[in-house]
């Protein structure tokens, strides 16, 4: 039987986060996810920001493990080898109206415990983004705001706790929880069982329907639709920093910023219309030009790349759940992690640990924690085209498939590609591969190196590859053999 | 380091005739960089015939059209590295490559050749409203499953885009025993060839619905199907118009863009007309000792075409290695009236008989075609049609271009 | 006076052709040259086409192949079935026949090397 100490429901960047931390102590510890892969859900359709902590009320869940988790968000990029960038961050104002909230935001900041906050007038702010709007008058400049890459960060978190022992189980739709002595059973759809002392509810959009599971009802969560739109890196000189309307009684606008991969981000919408299906549509392709072309000097609609849609779940409460359950012992839920999600996540993990499960559950300090995840060789933590000539050659010799290149438009090598289905969590898919390693996310979107991937997935996997898929069962890339 | 006389950068059929052309014209220390782990570029997976006719007065298919050239490469002891990818050039022609037996390598040539090719438009481009599930590929990503992996991408299938790729998947797809529901082009006129309406859907009574877009894309896990909305004149999809297909594929061949990323990093200057570089009509860059032929400098029609303008290219980098560069005066060769781009975009002048090609911004009707300088009409010819999907052409003289004062202007007009 | 209208598929200009059938008399209008007059009267009489494809070798590489001559346009599906029934000897290269007679006097060809 599979008996754990602790089990964590989702393989977001908050249940990911978690994860890591329990496997400082000793713990057995299994994450259960309910897709193919981890970080399909807002972890992915994320907009990355590392947010300074000047937006939510002081005193909140929110501006509380913001500023934390801001703080701690370097390091843990550093080890666990994610790209990270300090661009600072910018809230627009085109009105005096504007000003005036920025102010309020300003002072809030400072309340929140933000460092190297100002407000700056038109003529700086030009000078920080030449292509600004000429209607802007001023911002409010965060330089310690940063970038991240959300799905990387997830991905890296959960390898890195697996590689220290976690255990990771996909395709696990939980269905039914029941009590087994001083455990808890979870069933998942296709029958498996998972035996844990202490369950950590970190399922995201589907937080409030695990609760319920559980006997809980104290929250309920609705769902927002953000759609985004991706320019080339060709116009990634587009904005240096991250660009925010001024939140306003008029609605919140769309940021646009660049991307630690140096692609230029548009979006979210921000859309309760019920939809549960993440899907773009013209009315939301339609919104993000209006403000981002209100926000920048001609916007290149032309270099889009791709576009995407994803769900985020808020709750009731308008603040972080992070609690245990009152109505089910050993259950701990984390509902309504919004923005700033991403940046509070490293705190809010750290926060559970130290102060929720061992309190419930007391364990040693596991001393042979790694706290660094390496992509290449267990020596480089650098994509393969950031390393310098000499370290490539080291590399290439010792496994002939760093001299592959796979996918042109990224510069992704076949190492890396074999590397991403070999490291923990696993690529068993073609948009796994995607998000470990970029190959496909080019300006070809995979039209030349697909074909490549799904072969090397068969072939690592000793599978056919018509057993391929794009992101699970169902979607397998080719049909049948031809005739 | 290793130093070169000519690297040509792409083994498909620009660069393997520059190879062959620059080879014949005196040059022997020639390395040919190619991506893949064979020779001859996107011919190979285009198994369907009607290469040559041109050229060679005998429908080919793409690879045997290739492998004519592949032949000549062999024969003449060409280096060829295979599974190479350049990954960058300099202005001064330092080429930066990687590959699993040498690494990453440097070789200083003295004249380099771009044969790139071109990549297609990805449907991520078209901002398609709707969900991202598995059954969405380029025409040209369905197209080297089918014919070099073997495999079928789908069964139901529909197609936007009715250049050759596309007209030619349809036939493909459904000679492998798939359904192609119907074709969609934005356009109210297909950029594809006549025959191939005419061999590829006609044939197997397959519709093609002009000025026709796909406005939504619909499925979880697998494309379930799609919405079409015929378009307005703005190309602007219309209220009230949307039909449903079920298809569970949906390819797009919604165009070619020549992929100069190398060239970029070599300081190449691009037309933002022709989306590749500027060159003069020996094919040289405005980098001293760089060239460019083929698709990744204008998307050509036929590949005949393309082999003409490689030996250009070819033969051009050969006189710049043998004799150094020639300072001559050049002219500059703009659009005109209804005319989207014009290659080349300078003449020296004291260049040789020279073909400038063109297109032409939309379908135009009794068009008379001239090139004018300095307010003389210097080549006039008429035309019944004029599209954009077939590449035009001005020929000037050598006594004509020698007699140039100004800046030549090439136009399309309609009466 | 039969009158049939076709598009010419012999080369990349596609001239619009007008056949005209007078008993067994037919006449061609709008070609630009002799194969486009064939074409035409080919396309009253019995259309043909060639086929391209892929086969499969032995050692379960593939080939790519076609029909050395235009063969029934209303037997292309029955054609294409056969030539994918069978398998190509492992050594074949560009050029062999794969195929004799498929139709008579055109054979299936390889236009590749195994791959």
């Amino acid at each position: 039987m599979n008996n754990y100490d602790v089990i964590v429901i989702g393989g977001g960047v908050v249940g990911g986060m978690i994860l890591r931390e329990l496997t400082r102590y000793e713990l057995k510890v299994l994450m259960v996810e309910k897709n193919c892969d981890v970080a399909m859900g807002q972890s992915k359709a994320n907009s990355g920001i590392v947010h300074a902590g000047f937006d939510a009320e002081t005193g909140t869940n929110k501006a509380k493990f913001n500023v934390l988790g801001a703080n701690m968000m370097q390091e843990v990029c550093e080890e666990l080898g994610v790209n990270y960038k300090n661009n600072g961050s910018l809230v627009v104002a085109f009105s005096k109206e504007d000003i005036k909230t920025l102010k309020v935001l300003l002072k809030r900041g400072k309340k929140n415990g933000v460092k190297n906050l100002k407000i700056i007038a038109k003529k700086e702010l030009k000078a920080l983004e030449p292509n600004i709007s000429d209607d802007a008058l001023g911002a409010l400049y965060a330089k310690s705001a940063c970038i991240v890459c959300p799905y990387s960060l997830t991905i890296a978190s959960i390898g890195n706790a697996m590689d220290n022992g976690a255990d990771l189980l996909v395709d696990f739709d939980t269905v039914k929880v029941e009590r087994d002595g001083e455990y808890t059973k979870l069933t998942a759809s296709d029958g498996r069982e998972v035996l844990g002392k202490i369950i950590i509810n970190s399922a995201g959009a589907g937080a409030e329907s695990i609760a319920n599971l559980f006997g809980d009802y104290s929250f309920k969560t609705g769902l927002r639709r953000g759609e985004y739109m991706l320019l080339d890196r060709e116009s990634g000189n587009l904005v240096n920093h991250t660009l925010f309307f001024t939140p306003s009684a008029k609605g919140k606008g769309v940021l646009v910023t660049q991307t630690v991969d140096g692609n230029i981000l548009l979006g979210p919408t921000s859309v309760e219309d019920g939809n549960p299906i993440p899907e773009t549509t013209d009315e939301g392709f339609a919104f993000i030009k209006e403000k981002a072309s209100q926000m920048c000097k001609s916007v290149p609609y032309y270099n889009v790349i791709t576009s995407f849609a994803g769900n985020r779940a808020f709750c009731d409460r308008h603040d972080f759940i992070i609690e245990e359950s009152k109505a089910y012992k050993g259950l701990i839920n984390l509902a309504g992690i919004e923005s700033p999600g991403l940046t509070s996540a490293p705190a809010i993990a750290k926060y559970v640990v130290n102060e929720m499960v061992l309190k419930i559950k007391y364990a040693y300090v596991n001393h042979y924690f790694i706290r660094k995840r390496y992509s290449i060789d267990n020596l480089f933590q650098k994509p393969f085209k950031e390393l310098t000539i000499e370290e490539k050659n080291f590399v290439i010799k010792k496994d002939k498939n760093y001299g592959k290149i796979i996918c042109r438009c990224e510069g992704i090598t076949e190492g890396e590609i074999r590397n991403a289905i070999r490291q923990n969590p696993p690529a068993r898919t073609v948009d796994g591969v995607k998000l470990r390693t970029r190959a496909g996310m080019g300006r070809c979107q995979g039209g030349f190196c697909q074909s490549r991937i799904v072969e090397i997935l068969a072939e690592e996997n000793g599978v056919s590859v018509l057993e391929i898929t794009k992101n699970g069962k169902g979607s397998e890339i080719l049909v049948e053999e031809g005739k | 380091m290793r130093n070169i006389d000519l690297a040509i950068i792409g083994g498909g059929p620009a660069g393997l005739a520059a190879a062959i052309s620059a080879y014949d014209n005196g040059i022997k220390n020639i390395v040919i960089f190619e991506r893949e782990d064979k020779l001859g570029g996107i011919l190979n997976q285009c198994i369907h015939n009607g290469f040559g006719l041109t050229r060679f007065k005998e429908s080919l298919t793409g690879p045997e059209y290739a492998n004519r050239f592949i032949d000549g490469v062999l024969e003449r002891i060409i280096e060829v590295l295979k599974e190479t990818t350049v990954l960058e050039i300099t202005k001064d022609k330092l080429i930066t490559a990687i590959n699993s037996e040498d690494g990453v390598f440097q070789v200083e040539a003295k004249a380099i050749i771009l044969a790139m090719g071109c990549r297609e438009r990805s449907k991520g481009a078209l901002n398609i409203a709707g969900t991202r599930p598995a059954g969405i590929f380029s025409a040209g990503t369905a197209q080297k499953y089918v014919n070099i992996k073997g495999y079928m991408p789908g069964k139901k299938v529909v197609i936007l885009g009715s250049g050759d790729i596309g007209l030619i998947m349809a036939r493909r797809m459904t000679l492998e025993g798939a359904e192609v529901k119907a074709v969609f082009e934005l356009m109210p006129y297909s950029s594809g060839l006549k025959r191939n309406i005419a061999q590829c859907l006609d044939d197997f009574n397959i519709p093609l619905y002009l000025s026709h877009t796909i406005t939504k894309i619909e499925g979880k896990e697998r494309v379930t199907g799609i919405v079409v909305s015929e378009v307005d004149e703005n190309k602007k999809p219309i209220k009230g118009t949307e039909k449903h297909f079920d298809c569970d594929t949906v390819l797009f061949s919604v165009g070619l863009i020549p992929e100069n990323e190398l060239s970029k990093t070599a300081s190449v200057e691009l037309s933002p007309r022709s989306k590749g570089a500027i060159v003069d009509e020996t094919r040289e860059t405005n980098v001293s000792g760089i060239f460019a032929c083929g698709n990744v400098l204008q998307v050509h029609d036929l590949v005949d075409f393309v082999s003409e303008e490689a030996e250009i290219a070819g033969k051009s980098a050969s006189n710049y290695i043998l004799n150094g560069k020639e300072n001559s005066e050049t002219v500059s060769v703009k659009e005109g009236k209804n005319v989207l781009y014009v290659l080349p975009q300078k003449l020296n002048v004291n260049a040789d008989n020279t073909k400038i090609f063109f297109r032409v911004t939309n379908t135009l009707k009794d068009v008379t075609i001239k090139a004018e300088s300095g307010g003389e009409v210097i080549f006039s010819r008429k035309k019944k049609v004029a599209v954009p999907g077939e590449m035009e052409t001005v020929l000037l003289s050598k006594e004509k271009i020698s007699a140039l004062k100004g800046e030549v202007v090439i136009s399309a007009e309609v009466e | 006076m039969e009158s049939y209208k076709f598009i010419c598929i012999e080369c990349p200009i596609g001239c619009n052709l007008t056949v005209e059938k007078n008993g067994e008399e037919l006449t061609v209008l709008g070609n630009t040259c002799k194969r486009g007059e064939m074409y035409a009267k080919l396309e009253v009489i019995s259309p043909k086409r060639v086929i391209t494809t892929i086969m499969r070798t032995e050692d379960g590489k593939i080939i790519a192949v076609k029909t050395d001559k235009p063969v029934s346009k209303t037997k292309m599906f029955e054609y294409v079935e056969q030539i994918k029934s069978k398998r190509v000897k492992s050594g074949a290269k560009i050029g062999d026949v794969l195929i004799e007679n498929i139709e008579e006097g055109a054979n299936v060809i390889a236009t590749s090397n195994p791959y």
